[in-house]
């Protein structure tokens, strides 16, 4: 099923040329009614009047993570604050938190758009949405309620956590979708196994998951343990929540929501565009936000677009499941290479401790690449063979991994750095 | 006759050798013999002490990695010859040795050298037979 087939299906050239028409009103939107985008703007010398084609967006400057947070907190808001009907931010993980505003419209919007995503699991007016999502300023959680709603589905907004009154929940009520974060589905399904629940048995037929990073290896173990179909949803705060990109039944890629948001993929070092199918840093302009628009925004997320009609039927643009940030992305000896690569072939290790640190030096003209590993009991052996041994059997599962050859030094235990949020993983030593 | 030895994971940094040995000075264990074998990344320090399992504990307190296995002990003549009889008996019966270190005595006439063999038990089994005195733990404890 689809939810609006008009959007949902529109030709490429329709597409364009609404997409054309929606830029041209936010670019004038943004530039009249937010003091950053009007200077951001005369600063290169653009105006409004200088998009009359969808190539002309990259005139436009990138907005960042930064610009948003030096505004903290309403400084992006293109209406007065009466219209502003509702506010969420970002966790503020990695600095302090962003702001979203939105209006009547905006929420509308969101809704609609979240709406097509719980139809591509396949919720009807007849499921139960159990909404698992957190409910607060997070975004997940609202995101998800308004979508079910839209479509007229029962929504059980139980937010995240309590996990044991979640499984009563789901038992009692027959939920049928569960919209979470793919970690707590997995930790459901933990429990549920640990309380001796038959997740057989339970009515749940399908999930909506999104929200962090997770890869193909995460959706098999989720579908295999609840007995669902779990599909992926993308979104970010900055742009308007979940509901951006969702993956459709064909789980090869996610749609976005092209009629409202512009997608680009750039070369995170370049800043240029990269052709279709090619990996580079998403960056997404909101099409119809009224509340705060915005511009070119690097979402830092790392992905591909794919167009073409889909065999769901659908024909909006695709994106590759996101597999690393380009703020820990590498760039050695001309091979792309991210942290979770070398993560993944560690994992596959018996007995290493996941604590790694990734040095890249330039010791002459090539790029070097040294993995270090803290030693553990079950690495440790008290010949000097045993532990090179060790040393070039981790050095050959990175290798086919990452397709480089690295240095595998091991280090004492416990000397690598930990951090309750996100670890520092690279120390890039090169001087360019 | 085996002999518990304890082998500690080192860094190859700045102190990382005399952190350890301060924590065993600090526990007041007696170290009867060392070794260290070093590439340019890591060493391995080889330690035979009284309480192997204590030094083992507070090593890893520490945040060292740590192993006890087993080696043996001979008491080798303290004269020219004396440890290439040894390792004559075992080349002769083709037990391979991954690696030894000797250490002189003051209190008796012999030199005492720890040796780690690939089978342990085979290596036990042919310095017997090949006479050759072998120490128990014991006796290098309290040497």
């Amino acid at each position: 099923m689809i939810w609006n087939s008009e959007a949902e299906c529109m030709s490429a050239e329709d597409t364009r040329e609404l997409q054309l028409k929606r830029l041209q009103e936010v670019v004038k939107r943004a530039y009249e009614n937010v003091p950053y985008y009007q200077k951001r703007f005369s600063d290169v010398n653009v105006y409004p009047e200088d998009i009359e084609t969808l190539d002309d967006i990259e005139k436009l400057p990138f907005t960042t993570k930064t610009d948003l947070r030096d505004a903290y907190p309403f400084g992006m808001f293109a209406v007065s604050q009466d219209e502003i009907v509702e506010v969420h931010t970002t966790s503020g993980t990695t600095g302090k938190p962003t702001v979203s505003g939105y209006t009547r419209k905006d929420l509308d919007i969101w809704g609609e758009v979240m709406a097509r995503a719980l139809t591509m699991t396949g919720v009807k007016k007849s499921d139960r949405v159990q909404n698992s999502y957190g409910y607060g300023l997070f975004t997940g959680g609202m995101g998800a309620h308004y979508g079910g709603q839209k479509i007229g589905a029962t929504v059980i907004p139980i937010s995240a956590g309590n996990t044991r009154r979640q499984l009563e929940i789901m038992q009692d009520f027959e939920t049928t979708v569960l919209t979470c974060t793919p970690s707590y589905a997995l930790y459901l399904a933990e429990v549920a196994e640990n309380e001796g629940i038959d997740t057989e048995k339970l009515k749940l037929k399908a999930g909506c998951f999104g929200a962090e990073m997770w890869t193909e290896e995460m959706r098999k173990e989720i579908e295999k343990r609840l007995h669902i179909r779990a599909q992926n949803v993308y979104g970010l705060t900055e742009i308007m929540g979940p509901g951006v990109a969702m993956e459709c039944e064909v789980q090869e890629g996610l749609h976005i929501f092209e009629d409202h948001f512009y997608p680009e993929v750039m070369d995170p070092d370049t800043l240029k565009p990269v052709p279709d199918g090619e990996k580079g840093e998403l960056v997404l302009t909101t099409l119809t936000r009224e509340g705060m628009p915005v511009i070119r925004f690097r979402t830092r997320d790392i992905t591909a677009l794919r167009r073409g009609k889909c065999a769901c039927g659908r024909s909006q643009v695709k994106m590759d499941r996101i597999t690393g940030r380009s703020d820990d992305m590498l760039k050695v000896r001309g091979v792309i290479v991210f942290p979770y690569q070398i993560e993944k072939a560690l994992l596959k290790i018996d007995g290493l401790e996941p604590h790694y640190q990734i040095i890249v030096t330039r010791p002459e003209q090539l790029d070097e690449l040294e993995v270090q590993v803290e030693a553990s009991p079950a690495l440790f052996s008290d010949e000097v063979k045993h532990i090179e041994e060790v040393k070039r059997n981790i050095e050959n599962i990175v290798h086919s991994e990452i397709g480089l050859r690295v240095t595998v030094n091991l280090v004492e235990p416990r000397t690598l750095p930990r951090s309750e949020g996100k670890a520092v993983r690279v120390i890039d030593k090169r001087k360019f | 006759m085996k002999l518990k030895q304890i082998s500690v994971f080192l860094e190859n940094r700045k102190g990382r050798l005399q952190k350890a040995l301060n924590i065993i000075s600090n526990a007041k264990i007696n170290i009867r013999a060392l070794s260290i074998a070093d590439t340019s990344e890591f060493g391995i320090l080889r330690m035979i002490v009284p309480e192997p399992d204590k030094a083992q504990k507070i090593l890893e307190e520490n945040d060292f990695v740590v192993k006890v296995n087993d080696v043996i002990a001979v008491g080798v003549p303290d004269k020219p010859g004396g440890l290439d009889g040894i390792l004559e008996v075992l080349n002769k019966a083709d037990v391979n040795v991954e690696y030894l270190y000797a250490f002189v005595e003051k209190k008796c006439e012999n030199a005492i050298v720890v040796i780690r063999t690939e089978d342990i038990d085979t290596g036990i089994k042919v310095l017997k037979d090949g006479g050759v005195a072998m120490l128990s733990p014991e006796e290098v404890y309290t040497l």
